[in-house]
């Protein structure tokens, strides 16, 4: 779909002296990757020694991991209504740049993804101007106003991948379980915001003595708690697909684990901003890491490492939400929440793999099989006849992050001038190298 | 009626029509013979009987419905009854006149049978506890519908020569449906294989329990069918509350002629009107050669007069 060119035309690729990492088959080992037409032929220790075709190009990759690209579901762009913070086109490149391979978008967009014909519009964008694989959700509701469920059967037809509210929770418990009801007879997943706005407050940080110490409205970790537990009763009401987008405490993630245990079909995802930072790195009033849900204590964020090692989180995200001058440049409680992180979240969720608070293959898998397989996605996998998505990155090279060197349109990053250990050497989609 | 049979108020034993709800099968049949007489007695030009001489029947409306109401308004007359049509929506409950003080004010003036429509479900129940004379259910709330169902089952009857062993697929609005709930009860009485093909928004709970099978796939449900019986959708669930929209409700639920394909060759299509075209049915079908639905109009006033003149042989003659 990324690739204008017929990846057919490619020379196949042979990547050697690798770590082979495929987090969805468990494979952890020196070996290679062949490319054959645009998808995988061989990967591991078997590669080694098939012999690759005539012409092949070899790409010594020097011990360097090769996984499964990334598949990041939590991606806003600006495309259509907000070029200027992000096109389809800038979040590719972002996403190239970060190891990315498929994004799914929100359809948070103006106008919002509620119309068959949107849906279109954003597969043919993507088609003609993106280098990596692109998926949009579709709005749940019209408008994403809360109110009127979208045509969640004739979207799914079109090519919606699944049905979020973007970064608005369905307030209406009435109104949420007529939508998983009618998307359980279409098997469509509802990925939904949790963050109950009333209770929230107009909150712009986590609620807590620094939040007091700040003078600033903060919403209590219940505005998310609650309504998650909410959702939850709804899945179990009405047997619905469930996916929570992105949880931020440990009471959201022990209901989840329960209704998992329960039999229900639900799953949650993280950013990877509440996994590597808390409501202390705010600091003096940085608007770049105001976002919803708010940061958390330190101890949530270990809490929430555990969820993803214990496997009650499945996916991580990069929660890329570009925003500009105009919406950031505000005192702290009247910024937009939202921050970039397509080009940073692999880079952000090594720091948990080089602290020792989780292995690099659960990490990877959280970024990769999970997502893909809870969306039904041909991807995420090194498996023989999958896609070469593909990502080669060294897991020990430092790096530091040069704000002017991102790819995004918006540079709303709250990694600026961070220092990274574990960077991408190239991504390939469809056998195709996108890094520049 | 021939000589031998035994009377109409053997073969129905009850004061009120209440619902299908509690009605013996030999009674269902009892009262579609008696409509099969009316059928004839409608289609003479003489179309007038005694049995209601003398009696005053009250159509009283809660709830809008010219077809019902007219129904039930020829029937009463073809019987020989004084019929009076109150439509209540209007005017006394807007003063604030409670359904008992209605029923109260009514009973005053000596009616003989009061056939009532109204919106809430139980209602009809109510009011019958508190008049002295027989009551006919046309239709309360989402409860029960039980004229509708008769004349249906009548349609049907005439078409397919029985009702036991046909599959009938009832598809749309089975939640808000007095319609469904009444033939769901009825055609299994009869012994026929009822099944319901609605998105999962517009069925109850518990609706597996209630005596069919459940479909969300249209095609599915109308493998092999024998009966199509289309429901209404109201205007007011269209947009977003219950389905996304008119067009994708159309797309997955609307009778088409692609999707009646999946039915028997022979199946007939029914509607208890008024008729969505485009929304619950396409119009090609709705006046195409399977068709029944003008049918069910005529079959409507017969079994009125049937139920009707049922409800006479138990009336107090002093």
């Amino acid at each position: 779909m990324a690739n204008p060119q017929s990846p057919i035309l490619l020379a196949p690729i042979l990547l050697t002296n690798a770590r082979v990492i495929d987090p969805a088959s468990g494979l952890d080992a020196p070996g290679s990757v062949l490319i054959e037409n645009g998808r995988i032929t061989a990967a591991g220790p078997s590669a080694h020694n098939q012999g690759a075709p005539e012409g092949t190009e070899m790409i010594d990759v020097a011990g360097a991991v090769v996984a499964p690209g990334l598949v990041d579901m939590g991606v806003t762009v600006g495309e259509p209504g907000a070029e200027h913070r992000e096109t389809l086109a800038s979040a590719s490149q972002a996403a190239a740049a970060g190891g990315v391979t498929t994004i799914v978008t929100s359809p948070d967009t103006d106008p919002v993804i509620d119309d068959p014909a949107l849906v279109d519009f954003v597969l043919r964008r993507a088609r003609d101007t993106a280098c990596v694989n692109v998926h949009p959700f579709a709005a749940l509701t019209k408008g994403l106003s809360g109110e009127e469920m979208s045509e969640i059967g004739l979207l799914q037809e079109a090519g919606a991948v699944a049905f979020s509210n973007g970064h608005r929770s369905v307030t209406h418990a009435g109104i949420m379980r007529r939508l998983m009801t009618y998307a359980r007879d279409f098997g469509a997943l509802v990925v939904h915001h949790t963050e109950d706005p009333a209770l929230a407050g107009g909150g712009v940080v986590n609620e807590s003595l620094s939040a007091s110490w700040k003078g600033l409205p903060a919403s209590p970790r219940e505005a998310e708690i609650i309504m998650v537990e909410r959702d939850l009763r709804l899945a179990a009401l009405t047997r619905g697909r469930y996916h929570a987008q992105s949880v931020s405490c440990t009471e959201s993630t022990r209901a989840i684990a329960r209704a998992k245990a329960d039999g229900l079909d639900v799953t949650c995802g993280i950013t990877v901003n509440h996994l590597t930072l808390n409501e202390n790195d705010i600091g003096p009033y940085r608007t770049f890491f105001k976002m919803s849900p708010p940061l958390r204590s330190e101890d949530e964020r270990q809490a929430m490492i555990a969820a993803l090692a214990d496997g009650t989180i499945d996916v991580i995200v990069s929660g890329h939400d570009p925003q500009d001058v105009e919406t950031k440049r505000h005192p702290f409680a009247e910024a937009a929440d939202g921050a970039i992180g397509l080009e940073t979240l692999l880079a952000a969720g090594l720091r948990l793999v080089h602290s020792g608070e989780i292995g690099l293959a659960p990490l990877l898998a959280a970024m990769t099989c999970n997502p893909a397989r809870r969306l039904g996605l041909d991807a995420g996998r090194l498996a023989a006849g999958s896609p070469a998505d593909v990502v080669v990155f060294d897991l020990d090279r430092p790096w530091v992050l040069d704000k002017t060197r991102l790819k995004s349109r918006s540079k709303n990053t709250p990694f600026e001038d961070a220092r990274f250990t574990g960077q991408v050497l190239h991504t390939l989609v469809a056998g195709k190298i996108v890094t520049p | 009626m021939s000589a031998h049979h035994p009377p109409l108020a053997e073969l129905y034993p009850h004061r009120h029509l209440l619902g299908i709800e509690g009605l013996q099968p030999n009674e269902i049949v009892a009262l579609l013979d008696q409509a099969e007489a009316a059928v004839e007695i409608s289609r003479q030009v003489e179309k007038k009987k005694a049995v209601l001489r003398g009696r005053t029947q009250i159509n009283l409306f809660f709830e809008a419905s010219t077809r019902t109401q007219s129904s039930f308004e020829i029937a009463g007359k073809r019987l020989g009854a004084d019929v009076m049509n109150m439509s209540v929506a209007s005017s006394s409950v807007k003063k604030g006149e409670t359904l008992i003080d209605t029923a109260a004010t009514l009973n005053a003036m000596h009616p003989d049978i009061i056939v009532v429509r109204h919106h809430a479900a139980g209602a009809v129940h109510l009011l019958a506890q508190k008049v002295g004379c027989s009551v006919v259910n046309a239709g309360d709330g989402a409860h029960e519908h039980p004229t509708q169902a008769l004349l249906d089952a009548l349609t049907i009857r005439r078409h397919k020569g029985s009702i036991a062993g046909l599959t009938v697929a009832i598809c749309g609005d089975i939640l808000h449906s007095r319609v469904a709930r009444s033939n769901i009860i009825l055609l299994n009485a009869l012994g026929a294989r009822v099944r319901v093909v609605a998105p999962s928004t517009l069925l109850p709970n518990g609706i597996a329990q209630m005596g069919v099978e459940v479909f969300q796939d249209m095609r599915k449900g109308l493998a092999g069918a024998d009966i199509v019986m289309m429901l209404r959708l109201q205007r007011e669930r269209m947009q977003g509350a219950y389905i996304p929209s008119v067009r994708e409700y159309f797309r997955y639920y609307g009778l088409d002629r692609d999707k009646l394909a999946a039915a028997a060759a022979d199946a007939l299509v029914m509607h208890p009107g008024p008729m969505n075209r485009g929304v619950e049915i396409d119009p090609e079908i709705a006046d195409g050669p399977q068709s029944l639905i003008r049918e069910q109009v005529e079959m409507g006033v017969a079994v009125r007069m049937a139920v009707l003149e049922a409800l006479a042989a138990h009336l107090p003659n002093k």
